[in-house]
């Protein structure tokens, strides 16, 4: 859809070219970051979960899949019988429970980084195609999205892996799949709206192509939602890829995913909490962070929002 | 209204095209010949695989197959599980009264906490009590279901031994099925024994699968009675001296229940999604618990029926609660 330019402008005219010092995050952005006491909290686990995951390899006290076959079972360190060699307890095989958390936590913050980029970017791709298309494109594009919108989330990616078999990278492949509707949509109202001010006309006149409006002009514009957008979909890939894992569709034993954990341990309930209790509360933590950090963010970069 | 309605009705059309699409592709998608796949036999002999691909119709061009399929969908045909041999929708039909007995009660339970807790929340906004309820609900709304689970067997079946672990009535019960709703079923059985211990199965599964609804709504009533307090019919009728519950739960409320009412119609997705993981915790013979065992054991046609039902499901509620959405608010029949 690209206009011809009306005056074509010959190369070297025109305006002359300032460096035009670029508008830095406004500092209005982290003075509403910062007062929102949630968001800085949030932040402040995702952090901890990113030093420990990070360190896992140097600080772990023992190997992830090292199984010490005198020490089964092993409550917590503070509780009787247990051992300072073991801090959080050993699993049914004496797995060391704390260096498979570390493990696992860089296991789902990995999972958490690709499943939102892929759907940043094949959803954000979309949603500008269809924003700037228009039409059939767009009728086809967001039709497909309604009827991935109308299936809940955990039911479609359950099967999509039905599809591929069970495995992380299949259930990550899955999640990354389910969630693009949301994105699409996000980018697509933000490009219509968009489109239609001076600015993307102006560019338009001087004679710039559909990729430049696309990825240079517009989609920098369309970011706010989408940045929220992507902090929280961080939480949905982690309860989502450990729902799998817990249903034995993710990833799988030995692999220290907290979901697949808590499934192993589920048969020990009666007579080991902390094997049920360390894995789900690390995912609880990490999920409730990315929400209240996505929270934070809307409040700070999207004050319409706010109530 | 009927053009509303209408609209709303051609809505559903691809929709209900897409899921068929989706399931239909299933079979197609995965590796292997889909004569195994669907009879999960191996070892065919060539020539009656020959008159099974010509039976099936797996000899015509994709589009063909899929206008059958859509045909045999809408026959109610969903094929035969490969596990029981049973029709897959009469498998699913048998089941489904307990996960919609689960669901229910799990929505009531989350309804009956969430609205007065959200409400109060509003009421005492920016107090103490607001932002504990806030803060609980994020972490509802935040938390793994499945883990949430496994701590409430932790905490009621094995450390107080008040509710036990899983299934849907102790075995020594047998009550005949009339509606499938087991606590109907005792009832009109008149066997209250059987009746308390259905209840005793019920409450876990239904705590557990309702936090996540119950976290929602609270949140959801909280910010549209703050929206709907500062209107000012709510200053006039507080100015005509009308105490002040009455102000609060009648003229307040009921105008900040439209979004409330559309919240609660879209956690049925929600509940369905947790039902699958909530069931197969508490080995509550639901279609999730079923819908898992049949992926687990490579029960294709049992997967796609499966999928196709709830998918279904989820749609015609949504289209429900629109209708109903346009029927109590009638800016929204007009809006579009």
């Amino acid at each position: 859809m690209k206009l011809p330019p009306l005056f074509p402008i010959p190369a070297g005219s025109g305006p002359p070219q300032e460096p035009l010092a670029p508008a830095g995050p406004p500092p209005e952005f982290w003075r509403l970051f910062g007062a929102n006491r949630g968001a800085v909290i949030g932040l402040g686990i995702i952090g901890l979960m990113l030093t420990l995951a990070l360190t896992a390899p140097w600080l772990a006290p023992h190997p992830p899949a090292e199984q010490y076959r005198n020490a089964l079972l092993l409550p917590p360190a503070w509780l009787a019988g247990g051992s300072w060699r073991f801090l959080l307890g050993t699993d049914d095989v004496g797995r060391d429970i704390l260096s498979r958390l570390m493990v696992g936590a860089s296991i789902s913050l990995s999972i958490g980084c690709l499943v939102v980029s892929f759907s940043l970017v094949v959803g954000a791709t979309l949603g500008l195609i269809a924003g700037f298309l228009r039409g059939v494109v767009e009728s086809l594009i967001m039709r497909l999205m309604d009827v991935m919108l109308a299936l809940p989330s955990l039911l479609l990616a359950i099967a999509i892996v039905a599809v591929l078999g069970p495995g992380l990278v299949n259930a990550m492949v899955a999640i990354a799949i389910v969630v693009l509707p949301h994105y699409v949509r996000l980018t697509r109202a933000a490009v219509i709206t968009e489109t239609t001010k001076d600015y993307v006309i102006a560019s338009r006149i001087v004679g710039a192509g559909l990729m430049r409006q696309m990825f240079i002009n517009v989609l920098p514009n369309c970011m706010a939602p989408l940045l929220v957008q992507a902090t929280l979909g961080f939480s949905a890939a982690i309860l989502d890829t450990a729902a799998l894992g817990f249903l034995g569709l993710g990833a799988q034993p030995p692999t220290p995913e907290w979901g697949t954990m808590l499934a192993d341990a589920r048969q020990f309930i009666q007579r080991a909490w902390w094997v049920v209790t360390f894995p789900g509360l690390a995912i609880l933590l990490t999920v409730l962070a990315f929400n209240l950090m996505g929270d934070g963010l809307r409040d700070a970069m999207d004050p319409r929002l706010k109530q | 209204m009927i053009a509303f309605i209408l609209q709303r009705l051609g809505l559903l059309l691809p929709t209900f095209f897409g899921v068929t699409l989706i399931a239909f592709s299933l079979i197609h998608l995965i590796p292997g010949d889909p004569i195994q796949i669907l009879l999960g036999e191996r070892g065919i002999d060539p020539a009656r695989h020959a008159q099974l691909m010509v039976e099936f119709g797996l000899d015509k061009p994709l589009w063909q197959q899929y206008l059958r399929y859509v045909g045999q969908v809408i026959q109610g045909n969903l094929g035969a599980s490969l596990v029981t041999r049973e029709p897959v929708l009469h498998e699913f039909l048998t089941l489904f009264p307990a996960t919609v007995e689960l669901a229910v009660a799990a929505i009531l339970f989350a309804i009956l906490i969430g609205l007065p807790l959200g409400v109060v929340a509003a009421v005492k906004h920016g107090a103490w009590f607001d932002h504990t309820v806030m803060g609980l609900s994020l972490v509802g709304y935040s938390m793994p279901i499945f883990w949430w689970a496994l701590l409430l067997i932790l905490l009621f079946s094995v450390k107080l031994g008040w509710l036990p672990v899983s299934g849907r009535i102790a075995v020594q019960f047998w009550v005949e099925p009339v509606t499938g709703f087991l606590l109907l079923d005792t009832l009109l059985a008149r066997d209250f024994e059987a009746f308390r211990s259905a209840l005793r199965h019920l409450l876990l599964p239904a705590l557990a699968l309702g936090t996540i609804p119950l976290a929602v709504i609270a949140r959801m009533t909280r910010s549209a009675m703050l929206e709907v307090i500062r209107e000012d019919y709510i200053r006039v009728a507080r100015a005509k001296g009308l105490p002040p519950w009455r102000v609060i739960a009648v003229h307040a409320l009921r105008n900040a229940l439209i979004p409330v009412v559309t919240v609660i119609g879209l956690q049925v997705g929600v509940l369905l999604a947790g039902a699958i993981l909530t069931e197969t915790i508490f080995a509550w013979p639901g279609v999730g618990k079923w819908l898992i065992d049949s992926v687990q054991r490579r029960d294709y046609p049992a997967v796609q029926g499966g999928i196709l039902l709830l998918a279904g499901i989820v749609m015609l509620v949504n289209l429900l609660v629109d209708l109903l959405y346009g029927l109590i608010n009638p800016r929204i029949r007009h809006a579009r």
